[in-house]
């Protein structure tokens, strides 16, 4: 019961603190205040914090462009996340990463990566090394529909199945590569039909509901743990923002998102869900909804206010053995 | 010390790192050869060039990982085990293959260590075959140093000895940054003493193989040979020439190539990769900026003609430099 009920209270959390968190990022890009170009995972909380409710501190999460969301799933520090995207001396990534390359080593929050798709491989690696060691770990890799249609995604799905790695291939589908629709980059429009052609199991998950993904990735983590090798799940969903902030979002049909964002929001679905079942109360919520507020206000003022990096970290770092 | 070949040289290194620390493993295609076939021999290859030969019975299938044609997935798994705490060794087979994992090699495993904050670092060696001579056309012998060499991050060691390539892919694999390792596939019979124990050959170090006082000539790879052919060459005619060979492009020894420009004056660069956004042209244009003070006649660059590699036999022979391209150099710049 507890242990449930402690879930419960960590799913919600960690979807809302995304929420609220990519809902500020939203705000406060107008002003300029943040380099670079952020996408924001807003819509898509239910995913991230699905897998991660499976995955253990040995584990690896390999994320994508997208990153803050997944980041905050597994853990990440949120004033460290929003100091990195201000590129920040004290960011996760001393400021040389920026939004779309965060990484936690210590979390094992691998590689945000702005190459589509390479995430599958390095995954591989991953697997192979928690395989060599022998402490149980798995490696999921999240990977966007676009990323998808990447060969080195093809690839890795192969390697992984021959080798027997265990290895999530999470696909994310969020209806968009860019302003390019899924419908018209993939063909038969299904990646879950996919999995049979590298002989691994593979289904399609409605992405803005927790429980089947967690349920899903439940499954699937244990089939890898059991050393019967990769699995490939297709989530749907959608993001509420567009590509990147300041993107016009003409490509969409009118209404989707309003019509998402009435029958389809993971934490408002998740809520109705919870309160039906009575596992959780709407008190046990309006006082997560506080503190995920607090913290936010934290982040971004920690963030806004800190140092920007010395210069001489611009040469600092290049390699890690002398040259 | 025992007479060995450069391709024994490289398999005794792999051999005794392996033996050595248990995180490393072989990653690449036919690196045993024949996984999956039921023939007699566990290694019926022993890679492409037979480097990895008896690896796998000594290792096992655990850490001598046979691969299918997928570069990208492979090179990008090498990389994410690397990163994981594995100490990976992966061949690029041709590194003309560059062209099928390139993001992972320059956008994955170059920038690992720095967009991250150097968080984690890379341990990875990149075992790859350079240079032309075999008559296999314009996708199986390029000389790729100069590209892996624009990206900071990257290592890149080029030996021209059988001496070497042991040393320095004892340095490589226990390097904690990517290394391109280019072992050039005409020098794999060459044969010299080499010590049968490890010794390691510090990065950034380049081995006067001449000394003379009239002409710097720097070389790399196969060129070393050829330079030197040449530098001995032109002593009959008596002119002396420093042959240098830097040995790693990243990161490259410019205090001994200065301090011998400092002393001739005059400087050829002899590259098997090509003449534009070359090595050559990079040590040329450092040579300038910074020694121009000291040079008595041109810089001269000896490379290849700006063309791919044809595979007809008198073509290729023209495409690469010769000792006699080399003297031509040195005597146009010797005379002024």
């Amino acid at each position: 019961m507890d242990k449930k009920h402690n879930q419960l209270l960590w799913a919600y959390r960690t979807m809302q603190t995304i929420r609220l968190f990519e809902e500020r990022m939203h705000d406060v890009f107008t002003t300029g205040e943040v380099p670079g170009f952020v996408h924001l995972y807003a819509g898509q909380e239910a995913c991230a914090a699905g897998v991660c409710a499976n995955l253990t501190e040995v584990d690896y999460f390999h994320i994508t462009h997208r990153a803050h969301g997944p980041a905050i799933a597994r853990g990440a520090d949120v004033t460290d996340v929003a100091r990195e995207i201000y590129c920040r001396r004290d960011g996760m990534c001393r400021g040389r990463g920026g939004s779309t390359h965060l990484h936690d080593a210590a979390r094992k929050i691998i590689g945000a990566n702005s190459g589509v798709g390479s995430g599958a491989a390095l995954a591989c690696g991953s697997a192979l090394a928690a395989r060599h060691r022998g402490d149980g770990g798995i490696a999921a890799a999240l990977i966007g529909e676009g990323g998808a249609n990447q060969g080195v995604v093809s690839e890795a799905m192969n390697l992984a199945a021959i080798w027997k790695l265990p290895v999530l291939f999470i696909f994310e589908n969020n209806g968009y590569a860019e302003a390019t629709s899924a419908d018209y980059a993939i063909a038969g429009g299904d990646l879950s039909a996919r999995a049979p052609a590298f002989a691994m199991p593979g289904e399609i998950v409605d992405g803005s509901d927790y429980f089947a993904v967690a349920d899903s990735v439940a499954a699937a983590a244990a089939r890898a743990r059991a050393g019967e090798g990769p699995c490939l799940i297709e989530v749907r969903n959608l993001r509420l923002y567009g590509h990147y902030e300041g993107d016009a979002q003409k490509y969409r049909p009118p209404g989707e998102l309003e019509e998402y964002r009435r029958t389809k929001d993971c934490l408002i679905n998740f809520r109705a869900h919870v309160l039906a079942e009575g596992s959780l109360t709407a008190g046990d919520m309006d006082v997560i909804d506080q503190q995920v507020a607090a913290l936010i206000d934290a982040a971004y003022e920690a963030a806004r206010t800190a140092p920007l990096p010395d210069p001489e970290e611009l040469m600092q770092n290049i390699y890690a053995t002398n040259c | 010390m025992t007479e060995k070949s450069y391709r024994n040289a490289i398999r005794e290194t792999l051999f005794q790192e392996m033996a050595r620390d248990p995180d490393i493993i072989l990653i690449g295609e036919d690196m045993a050869g024949g996984a999956g076939a039921g023939g007699e021999e566990e290694d019926a290859w022993g890679g492409p060039m037979g480097v990895t030969k008896g690896l796998i019975g000594e290792y096992g299938k655990k850490r001598v990982l046979d691969t299918p044609i997928s570069e990208a997935a492979f090179m990008g798994a090498a990389i994410g085990a690397a990163a994981a705490g594995l100490r990976p060794i992966a061949e690029l087979m041709f590194n003309d293959f560059l062209g099928v994992c390139c993001d992972q090699i320059i956008n994955q495993a170059a920038k690992y260590h720095y967009m991250y904050g150097g968080q984690d670092t890379i341990p990875l060696t990149i075992r790859t075959t350079m240079g032309a001579g075999l008559r296999i056309s314009a996708q199986h012998s390029q000389s790729l140093h100069a590209i892996f060499t624009h990206f900071p991050g990257l290592k890149v060691a080029l030996p021209s000895t059988a001496y070497d390539a042991k040393g320095l892919l004892t340095t490589a694999i226990r390097d904690n940054d990517p290394v391109i390792f280019c072992e050039h596939k005409l020098l794999y019979r060459l044969r010299e003493d080499v010590p049968d124990g490890s010794y390691a050959i510090p990065f950034g170090e380049a081995r006067v193989v001449m000394d003379g006082e009239d002409v710097t000539i720097v070389a790399f790879s196969r060129m070393v040979h050829v330079a030197t052919e040449a530098a001995k060459a032109l002593a009959k005619q008596g002119i002396k020439c420093t042959v240098i060979d830097p040995r790693t492009t990243v990161p490259l020894d410019t205090d001994t190539i200065f301090e011998s420009v400092e002393e001739t004056g005059r400087l050829v660069i002899v590259d098997e990769g090509g003449p534009r956004c070359g090595i050559a042209s990079d040590i040329a244009a450092m040579t300038a900026d910074t020694m121009f003070h000291a040079l008595k006649a041109p810089v001269k660059c000896v490379t290849p003609p700006y063309v791919p590699i044809p595979a007809a036999p008198n073509l290729e022979d023209l495409y690469v430099p010769d000792a006699a391209k080399v003297m031509a150099a040195v005597l146009a710049i010797y005379r002024e």
